[in-house]
């Protein structure tokens, strides 16, 4: 499947979000994306409020990126991966930078994802690949609208293979999901992705 | 499709704030884009408006509208003992400092929200004896969270949350000791805010009033650009006495403002700053 998607190098960003069940799949993504990927990557994964540290840590293990938890107004660098850090949402700013903040829980989440999706494709267009995994809410499903609405590129993990599919669903219940893939897939679309840049 | 879809652009924020700013003289043209955009998107939903133009249209016709719109853009979230582990390293290393060569402490919360924080440090102060020795101001923007902070009532399902916050700082009692259940809410007892004194204040315009031994702005600049962040520290900086400490929210950071190295980190983790330099 994924060597029938027609990719160019317009892209600027990558964002991802995950609840339940979305753990396993990011740690595979993320060992598996190569150091030289240029895309900075927004992650925004539901976490539990008061454990501050150890996430990172978590995701980092078998991965070759830089995974950090941005200052609020960090900016933006090439190849880095940012992770929502717990109980803040986390949105890009114009002008290049991360921006943090305390605003109402939204889908009863802190960070949401529909926050970073849609600061992110409000930021950079048609230029953001959104990717929705396993989770058990319906949070991101506004944000792939927003990405779909500003023709970013959506992709949801697989429904069947997602291990708690509510989220995906969500999303592909309102909006048009441009590719439903397997994490096998979405490496491979982000490895494919690496290639065009590295041309 | 819907008008919830419908997008805030750039021009019609700028719009907005240069309209504020004639009309009213405050000015929030450098707030974080991302957050005053969906603020401001928040608000059309609420009051089932489409565009910003009818927003304004509001503001500028309707009486006292614009308390309203202050408190609806401003973000209150707060906790009682947000971040135990900054309460600690207060209670342990900070204050204890302050008190060593004084025997007076003022404090400033400059964004104090509905006073969560103002009941944490005041129970702080109160668990180490010296509460009689402190004076607190507490400011915010927003007149009608003021209100609210002066009356010092909170939900009671707001309360569990702050227990746990307090467990986590490893207090001496229970939080229960500081207040009363009155129907829903928990009613903070009266004796424990007595040095304080609130008022409205706004950072970005207001003037430098006084100066203090701790000032304590967590979470507000968060909603500022980084241009506005450096302009705010600065009057952050004249409010406070020569080694007078600064704290921020702990996910915010100085070392990109001008006047960063007149300040040296006391504790990175818990973002504390000293001021060494006037
Ligand atoms: C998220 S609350 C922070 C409360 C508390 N300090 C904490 O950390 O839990 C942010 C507060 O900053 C206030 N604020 C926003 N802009 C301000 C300004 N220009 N001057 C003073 N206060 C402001 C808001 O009204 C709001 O109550």
């Amino acid at each position: 499947m994924v060597k029938e998607i027609h990719l160019t190098n317009k892209y600027k960003a990558v964002v991802i979000g995950g609840s339940a069940g979305s753990f396993q799949p990011m740690v595979q993504i993320l060992s598996s994306i190569p150091r030289e990927f240029p895309l900075p990557i927004f992650l925004c994964l539901h976490r539990l409020k008061h454990v501050r540290h150890g996430f990172v840590e978590a995701l980092s293990i078998k991965s070759q990126k830089d995974i950090i938890e941005p200052m609020d107004k960090e900016s933006i660098k090439k190849g880095v991966v940012y992770l929502a850090p717990a109980n803040y949402h986390m949105a890009v700013e114009l002008g290049n930078s991360v921006s943090l903040n305390t605003e109402e829980l939204i889908n009863n989440s802190r960070p949401a994802i529909d926050i970073t999706f849609e600061s992110a494709a409000y930021v950079y267009r048609d230029k953001l690949i959104g990717i929705l995994l396993s989770g058990a809410n319906k949070d991101g499903a506004v944000g792939m609208q927003k990405i779909k609405y500003r023709k970013g590129l959506t992709i949801i993990q697989d429904i069947e293979e997602s291990m708690i599919n509510a989220m995906p669903l969500a999303a592909k219940n309102i909006v048009e999901i441009d590719y439903e893939l397997k994490v096998d897939e979405i490496i491979a679309f982000l490895l494919k992705l690496n290639k065009i840049y590295q041309q | 499709m819907s008008y919830t879809m419908g997008e805030i652009e750039i021009t019609e924020l700028r719009k907005l704030t240069t309209f504020i700013q004639e009309k009213f003289d405050y000015n929030f043209k450098d707030y974080a884009m991302s957050s005053f955009r969906r603020r401001i998107k928040r608000m059309l939903d609420l009051y089932k408006l489409q565009t910003v133009d009818e927003l304004i249209h509001i503001l500028n016709t309707k009486e006292g509208f614009f308390e309203e719109f202050v408190s609806e853009l401003t973000v209150n979230v707060t906790e009682m003992f947000r971040d135990p582990t900054f309460w600690r390293v207060l209670r342990e290393h900070i204050i204890p400092n302050i008190m060593l060569n004084h025997n007076k402490i003022s404090i400033w919360h400059a964004g104090c929200s509905s006073g969560e924080e103002i009941v944490s440090m005041s129970i702080v102060l109160d668990e180490m004896g010296i509460l009689d020795k402190a004076k607190i101001v507490a400011t915010d923007i927003d007149r009608s969270i003021i209100a609210k902070a002066k009356e010092a009532r909170y939900p009671l399902k707001h309360m569990e949350v702050n227990r746990k916050n307090y467990l986590r700082y490893q207090g001496k009692y229970s939080l229960e000791k500081y207040y009363t259940e009155v129907g829903s809410e928990a009613v903070i007892n009266k004796a424990l805010l007595e040095n304080v004194s609130y008022r409205k204040h706004d950072l970005v315009q207001g003037s430098v009033f006084s100066k203090f031994d701790l000032v304590l702005c967590r979470n507000v600049m968060i909603y500022f650009n980084q241009t506005l962040q450096n302009q705010v520290l600065h009057r952050l900086h004249e409010s406070l006495f020569k080694y007078g400490y600064l704290v921020i929210g702990s996910k915010e950071s100085l070392i990109w403002c001008d006047i960063a190295h007149k300040f040296i980190v006391v504790n990175n983790e818990e973002k504390i700053y000293k001021k060494i330099k006037d």
